[in-house]
């Protein structure tokens, strides 16, 4: 999922006599599955956690797309070049939706672009791990966008109004992302003996840093709980991370890789998958900054951006031309 | 000096015949490189035919207090709508 | 060269330009100034492909000898390509990308007009499907043109700049040669240096509504089309291009 560890603000989910007679309406509404729109009253609370969530979904699709980028030059076919450019050309659109969400709730793109620029807000840890050979792509479309799914089906239903709109969207197009991945690993893992190699290769570094894109064990949390209570949040991570794991170990099977947990095995008793939970320690080290390819990841973004004020400042100044002509000439 | 890119809204036809709708949103200088914009983003897998932009400053939205007076009173006004008139049977489709 | 390698070569003087810029296009994907231009740009990059695979697919049809598409693309050495120089030269800034779009899309808008009429269905049936797709990228590339040549002070001087770059990369679209000729007399294609004046006509119109001054200098590179000399860009193009193919010989994608 692309929203990590996002910080529920507020103190955890009021009772009802603990809330003034606006929050009790406005949890009632959520109850009942009645959208809250821009213009409805929300508590702070709600408000500023949305951006942080939105926001740094919006991030993760954007910073998200460098990783995969990183290969359309190199794609081995004109096809394969045209299927990963349209796919990560869709990451900019669900990151362009997504920002509009936000921009809803009182932030504008450009405040909020700046805070993924300077540090202050995140983006999902996955996205710091680095492409290194073809079946990479692959993987990232079958591991990362399928736990990816995991979280946004779900979110198609959150009380946000925009968000929900948004999640709609994208799901509608990212059922391509996920097929077009294993597509692309399934054709190496029945290629040539070197083929298969990268594909096990990829699984074996994809494996655990998806697992962690649920983010820690949150059943024990007060900010999930009142996230849950509010609909922006549908699902423990425990939960999707199961899921996930049992939707993925049999299409590994059928790829004939092996999925790199020694602990992997199905559990009769439980109708689910065990396995081993990644190191989490790996993971806290990611978020702070200290992932592989962090640092890049962050000044390709802020180079972008840099490099292109120019291009934003003069379109605007020629449109204002324009706009100041004709009034003048009305 | 904030330079940021006006908002607009975009309104897509879907299919001749049909209204438009809206999609979404995008920043543009203006209206026209907007529509452009709108083709690029809300149209890659053949949604539309016809493109409305208009820019967000300018969308004057009823106030949800209003919810109430604004609404409600059509509630009452069954008669409005087909299903409040017994029709015969024997009088076939109507 | 039979009248089919004539046709080969125009195919692939087609094809490569798509080819190439496609793939220059591409590599602003996730870098662009803003996220709408960086759509629109994949979307650019995405037409140059496809008309690409149909390009390069008639190229391989015709010379039947049991190649693809992608084995054009991707098993060719530099020498064998016939795309004009201009789309081969690095992206430069955002300025100088949009700049070399607009150069070349209005070439490509006017070439494609006239090889809808072509005596050869194929050729004018790629012609009509390209052509629809270029009029926009025209439409668009133009628009940015005059909006950054005539936006602040800054991208007026960088759009004059890239303008002053690319301007001597103009004339080769327009030389003609055997091929050509061979082309015009079978009714395939139309002559290159035909197309200058109404060339001249529509990019000066665009370039003074952008209070842009072309260059003064008709010096024109060339060697791209007939494959003579390319810059040195191309070969780190298709070193990083063809990689994969090259590594790993005959293995499927």
């Amino acid at each position: 999922m692309y929203a990590q560890m996002v910080k529920t603000a507020g103190t955890g989910v009021k009772s009802q006599d603990e809330m003034s007679d606006q929050e009790r309406a406005f949890q009632e509404k959520i109850d009942a599955d009645i959208k809250i729109e821009p213009k409805d009253w929300m508590p702070d609370d709600y408000r500023a956690t949305l951006i942080r969530q939105i926001g740094q979904h919006a991030h993760s699709e954007i910073v998200g797309q460098l990783p995969e980028g990183n290969w359309i030059t190199r794609a081995p076919t004109l096809e394969r070049k045209a299927i990963l450019l349209a796919k990560v050309q869709d990451e900019a659109g669900h990151g362009l939706y997504l920002y509009c969400a936000a921009e809803t709730l009182g932030v504008s793109r450009d405040e909020i672009t700046e805070m993924l620029l300077d540090g202050r807000m995140k983006y999902s840890s996955i996205f710091n791990y680095p492409t290194l050979n073809w079946a990479d792509i692959g993987a990232v479309g079958w591991l990362v966008d399928g736990a990816a799914i995991m979280n946004q089906v779900p979110l198609q239903r959150t009380s946000y109004g925009p968000y929900s709109r948004a999640m709609i969207r994208i799901c509608k197009e990212e059922s391509f992302h996920q097929r077009q991945g294993y597509d692309a690993i399934r054709k190496m893992a029945e290629g040539t003996p070197e083929q298969r190699k990268m594909a096990q290769d990829a699984l074996n570094r994809f494996w655990y840093p998806s697992l962690m894109m649920f983010g820690p064990s949150d059943k024990e949390s007060v900010h999930s709980a009142q996230s849950m209570a509010w609909k922006i949040k549908i699902n423990t991570n425990d939960e999707l991370r199961q899921k996930f794991v049992d939707q993925t170990v049999p299409q590994a099977e059928y790829l004939g890789l092996t999925v790199p947990d020694p602990n992997l095995k199905w559990n009769e008793e439980r109708g689910h998958y065990d396995f081993s939970e990644p190191d989490w320690s790996e993971f806290f080290a990611v978020i702070k900054g200290n992932g592989p390819c962090n640092v890049d990841r962050l000044a390709a973004r802020n180079k972008a951006w840099d490099d292109g004020k120019w291009v934003r400042d003069g379109l605007l100044a020629h449109a204002r031309k324009k706009r100041a002509n004709k009034l003048a000439a009305e | 000096m904030k330079n940021e890119w006006p908002l607009w809204e975009i309104f897509i036809r879907g299919q001749h015949g049909m209204s438009h709708r809206h999609v979404g949103s995008l920043h543009a200088p203006d209206a026209e490189m907007a529509i452009k914009n709108a083709r690029d983003v809300y149209t890659r897998r053949n949604e539309g035919v016809s493109i409305w932009v208009v820019e967000a400053n300018n969308i004057t939205a009823s106030s949800p207090s209003d919810k109430g007076p604004l609404y409600e009173p059509s509630e009452s006004k069954v008669y409005r709508h087909p299903t409040f008139f017994d029709i015969p049977d024997e009088v076939g489709a109507m | 060269m039979t009248r089919d390698e004539t046709l080969q070569q125009f195919l692939l003087r087609m094809g490569d330009n798509t080819l190439i810029l496609g793939h220059r296009v591409s590599e602003w994907c996730g870098h662009a100034p803003v996220l709408e231009e960086d759509i629109a740009l994949a979307n650019t990059a995405l037409d140059l492909i496809g008309q690409t695979q149909m390009w390069l697919g008639l190229a391989a049809e015709i010379q039947d000898e049991g190649r693809s598409a992608d084995d054009l693309a991707f098993l060719r050495d530099a020498w064998d390509f016939r795309n004009v120089l201009m789309v081969e030269v690095p992206n430069g800034d955002f300025g100088r990308t949009m700049m070399r779009q607009f150069l070349f899309d209005a070439w490509h808008s006017i070439m494609l007009g006239r090889l809808m009429t072509s005596s050869d269905e194929r050729v004018a049936a790629i012609a009509a499907k390209a052509s629809k797709e270029v009029t926009y990228h025209l439409e668009r590339s133009g628009d940015t043109v005059v909006g950054l040549g005539d936006g602040t002070e800054e991208s007026h001087a960088r759009m004059q700049e890239a303008l002053d770059y690319l301007w001597p990369y103009v004339g080769e679209m327009f030389v003609s040669d055997d091929v050509d000729a061979e082309m015009v007399a079978a009714g395939i294609s139309p002559d290159p240096a035909g197309l200058r004046e109404e060339y001249d006509e529509l990019v000066s119109r665009i370039l003074s509504e952008a209070t842009l001054t072309i260059p003064e200098s008709r010096f024109a590179h060339k060697g791209g089309r007939d494959g003579r000399m390319h810059t040195e860009h191309l070969g780190h193009l298709l070193t990083q291009m063809q990689w994969l193919q090259r590594a790993y010989p005959g293995a499927s994608w």
